[in-house]
């Protein structure tokens, strides 16, 4: 069977799946930021696949700019995370409740 | 022989990531973040596996040096900042769990039937070579404006780093 | 030297002062300035003092020359067919009853400063009497029924505020309560009446209704006896005519200058000065619905004229055996509105308001006397603890005497006998014999029951220690008093009745007095019955007063006829039927509308709409867990449905 474009677009929404299961389930922020990336690669690979089967470039410059967003975002939101530890000395989810009256 | 390869590849690669992803979220053994982390290290070198697959090498080159080098080693130092423990063996709530798993597989059911629907009949043959070149090409002159705005994004991530770093954030 | 006719608009600034200008005082004093007396003195004064002077300019302009205007109309609101607008008329009639209560307003202002000197509330006394000169204004010279209609429950307001100045007296209180519900009965089939009347003729204003009505003079249909009554009911109200007539002696519990303004000279005048306004509508044949049309040839004039009748034969009966004395003015005065209200339904609206105008001078002057009195008795009122009062107070003594002499209708020397004599003479030109014997017959009781006031507590010896220590106010007091004795006394000299006559009818052949006989003995020569029978009557009432009270001291007529004396005592036990038979009726509606309220408005409605809300909102506070995970479930739920719903 010839690998076509759907067979990357199932790894993809599988990985997609994957990493929001782990956004949901696990209780430590910095696995749960770790689930996120994983849901950004999966929205990489079937860009690109994209891209490859559809004659266009342009998927791979999207890639290219996520890939260096989420760089940043990575930079930024872990030093969120470090702050935040040090003001609560916690980094689990269930311990971050303010957002409740 | 030339159609076999690429797709005894793109299954090992697949396979890889969706098994290193899955241990990577979801690791019956450890709930260590570390583990999580080495996980997804590998995950995303099986990802760049399959750019390759895709004709993608700058990307793939990307993605193992900007993911797994850099992003990665980020979240190992801070892991290793925050010397967390191995995730405390919290109850876990199985309508937590379930609810959960649910949703994933809700979710993931859509995304696969409306892949399988759209089943893509021009999808089969590749199209695009994804050299330097021609990414280098697009990348400064369709696409320079959005690049210079990256840039300024860069910056102004690694300000607000700094400034988030600091010890007394008030 | 004024211009002898203005420009032909300036009649509308020159309404608009008059009616604005105690709005105006009125405001002022309850924004700003209550706490400074001497700027609410010169602030209300001068408001109805210039408004009085206004009026005169007014009249002698527009008045006299008989000439009729309507001021450009403000239009207010129009719903549907329904267009309703501020507007001002400024006809004869509206012009004499503008000076009348400006008038009388500015001498009970005047009066005020005296009598209610020593009360800790002044400015919102003097507030209080400004709006209701304005609400007063307002009916006088508004043009259409919902105008008239808008400040007649103004003129209800402001007089519940008068009458319940002294609110912390319980019976004072009470009694303002008593005038306004009692006043909304009236009000509310007036209301019903402006309704009927608005749906034949398809407007509100006066003059275009009489046009209407002119033109196609069945246009009221079978409503046209009803809606004449049922306007006439508002008159009922306001003028405390016999079943709505409960109020008016009650609220003597108000100040007495209150009493003089609006309880003799104005506000129950409303009621009158409305049936003379809208006269055109009240003398139509009779025409009931058929539900009705058992009332046969009973036309609204005829229900008017029994209606006026019977409350001044009752309120004359009820008055002799008075023993407060502001009481005994109070029948004094339900009965001589009786003589006008009957003296509409007679078909003359013109001896109406002559008498209207004249009892507005002579009774206000009773008024202001008996404040006098009573404050020279240190708010003493029943008449029995007086006497001897003619000799400590000259001047409140004699003006009060001429008072009664023109309420009792004394030839010649005073107005009351011109404008009664005019009552008579249309009760007998409208071949109502019946009705002209109980006005005559009135004549009797009235000297009777006022020479018995007068005797008692004026003449005679003191007795008691404040009548014997009493003496004549001060001047702001006494001045008002002798202004108000001059048109008293001198009012019927002029040809006031001709005027209405030709105001309310114009074109009307009016009788004109020539030579000094006919205008002195105009009615013995005019209507010589009425003015003998009268006369004689008069004669007869004064000697069995004075033959039963003089020199008494106790009324005697408790001994002599105990049932009869009991019986007026307790006013014909009116608040006692009523207490009986029509509160607990309206008890038991007002107990199955608290019903209604309570449990279905308030406790269905209400309640149920804020419970189900309330639910509502506990059932949705339980999603806010603060915990992000389960937003973080929410969030995928959502975008799966929405996905969901655009794969579709």
């Amino acid at each position: 069977m010839i690998v076509g474009l759907h067979h990357y677009l199932v790894v993809s929404a599988l990985l997609f799946s994957l990493g929001l299961f782990g956004v949901l389930a696990r209780r430590n922020l910095l696995v749960i930021y770790m689930s996120l990336e994983l849901m950004l690669n999966a929205a990489n690979l079937a860009l690109v696949a994209f891209s490859r089967y559809n004659a266009n470039l342009k998927g791979q410059v999207m890639v290219f700019f996520i890939i260096t967003v989420a760089a940043a975002e990575v930079a930024v939101g872990l030093a969120l995370i470090v702050a935040l530890y040090r003001r609560r000395g916690t980094a689990h989810v269930e311990d971050l409740n303010s957002l409740r009256l | 022989m030339s159609e076999l390869l690429p797709s005894a590849l793109f299954y090992a690669f697949a396979g890889l990531a969706l098994v290193f992803g899955f241990l990577c979220v979801a690791n019956p053994l450890s709930r260590n973040p570390v583990t999580s982390a080495m996980f997804l290290v590998l995950t995303i070198v099986s990802l760049a596996g399959l750019y390759i697959l895709l004709h993608a090498f700058f990307l793939a080159a990307i993605q193992i040096l900007v993911y797994a080098g850099a992003v990665m080693v980020l979240f190992l130092f801070v892991i290793m900042l925050l010397n967390l423990e191995e995730e405390e063996r919290r109850k876990i709530r199985g309508i937590t769990l379930g609810l959960g798993a649910l949703s994933v597989a809700v979710i993931a059911g859509i995304l696969i039937r409306a892949v399988v629907a759209a089943r893509p009949s021009a999808g089969t043959t590749p199209l695009v070579e994804g050299g330097i070149r021609n990414l280098g090409h697009t990348l400064f002159t369709l696409y320079l404006l959005p690049f210079e705005a990256m840039s300024l994004l860069l910056l102004v991530g690694m300000v607000g780093v700094i400034l988030l770093s600091k010890k007394d954030l008030k | 030297m004024e211009p002898t006719h203005l420009p032909a608009t300036n009649f509308q600034d020159l309404a608009w002062a008059i009616l604005l200008l105690p709005l105006v005082s009125a405001l002022a004093i309850t924004l700003g300035l209550r706490r400074n007396r001497e700027l609410t003195t010169t602030l209300s004064l001068s408001a109805v003092g210039i408004g009085f002077g206004l009026s005169v300019w007014l009249f002698f302009l527009y008045g006299v020359s008989g000439e009729r205007l309507a001021a450009t109309p403000l239009s207010w609101m129009s719903v549907g067919s329904l267009s309703a607008h501020l507007g001002l008329t400024v006809d004869p009639l509206s012009t004499l009853m503008l000076m009348v209560v400006t008038g009388v307003s500015f001498l009970v202002h005047v009066y005020s400063t005296g009598y209610m000197e020593d009360d800790p509330e002044y400015p919102r006394y003097f507030a209080s009497l400004g709006f209701f000169t304005f609400s007063m204004l307002g009916i006088v010279l508004s043009d259409n029924f919902v105008q008239t209609f808008i400040f007649w429950e103004l003129v209800g307001v402001s007089s519940y505020l008068l009458v319940g100045f002294w609110y912390e007296k319980p019976a004072a209180a009470d009694a303002a309560k008593k005038a306004f519900l009692t006043n909304r009965i009236g009000d509310f089939g007036f209301l019903l009446g402006i309704l009927i009347v608005w749906a034949a003729t398809g407007t509100v204003s006066f003059d275009a209704m009489a046009a209407k009505l002119k033109a196609e003079p069945g246009i009221l249909g079978a409503a046209a006896s009803l809606a004449g009554v049922l306007i006439f009911l508002g008159a009922v109200g306001k003028s405390a005519q016999l079943p709505l007539h409960v109020w008016l002696p009650d609220a003597m519990e108000g100040p007495t200058p209150v009493s003089a303004l609006i309880h003799a000279a104005t506000m129950v005048a409303a009621g009158v000065y409305m049936l003379c306004r809208v006269y055109f509508l009240l003398d139509l044949p009779a025409a009931w619905p058929a539900a009705l049309s058992f009332l046969g040839s009973i036309s609204a004039l005829d229900v008017i004229a029994w209606t006026g009748a019977l409350t001044s034969l009752v309120a004359g009966v009820i008055a002799i055996q008075q023993d407060d004395i502001k009481r005994i003015l109070a029948y004094s005065t339900l009965s001589q509105l009786g003589y006008m209200v009957m003296a509409v339904g007679c078909g003359g609206p013109d001896a109406a308001m002559f008498h209207l105008t004249t009892h507005a001078c002579f009774k206000a002057l009773l008024f202001l006397g008996a404040g006098a009195v009573i404050y020279a008795c240190h708010h003493e009122q029943n008449i029995w603890k007086m006497g001897g009062l003619a000799k400590r107070m000259p001047v409140t003594f004699w003006t009060f005497l001429l008072a009664t002499a023109a309420l009792c209708g004394l030839p010649v020397l005073s107005s009351g006998f011109y404008s009664k004599d005019a009552i008579f003479a249309a009760a007998l030109a409208s071949n109502r014999p019946v009705l002209f014997g109980i006005g005559v017959l009135v004549v009797g009781l009235t000297t009777l029951y006022m020479s018995r006031l007068v005797i008692i507590a004026f003449l005679g010896e003191s007795r008691s220690e404040a009548a014997s220590h009493a003496a004549d106010p001060g001047r702001n007091m006494t001045l008002p008093l002798l202004i108000l004795a001059v048109p008293s006394v001198s009012l019927g000299w002029l040809p006031v009745g001709a005027y209405f006559k030709s105001a309310i009818f114009p074109g009307a052949v009016t009788h004109s007095a020539e030579g000094f006989s006919d205008v002195f003995f105009e009615p013995f020569n005019h209507s010589p019955l009425g003015a003998f029978l009268g006369f004689g009557l008069m004669a007869f009432g004064l000697s069995v007063a004075f033959a039963t009270y003089w020199g008494a001291a106790m009324d005697p007529m408790p001994g002599h006829l105990p049932r009869l004396s009991r019986a007026l005592r307790n006013r014909l036990y009116f608040d006692e039927i009523y207490a009986a038979t029509l509160i607990p009726l309206h008890d038991a509606v007002a107990a199955l509308a608290d019903w209604v309220d309570r449990w279905i408005v308030q406790g269905l409605f209400v309640r149920g709409i804020s419970g189900g809300m309330d639910l509502f909102g506990r059932a949705l506070r339980l999603v806010q867990t603060g915990n992000l995970q389960t937003y973080a479930f929410l969030f995928v739920a959502g975008v799966a449905l929405v996905v969901l719903l655009a794969l579709k």
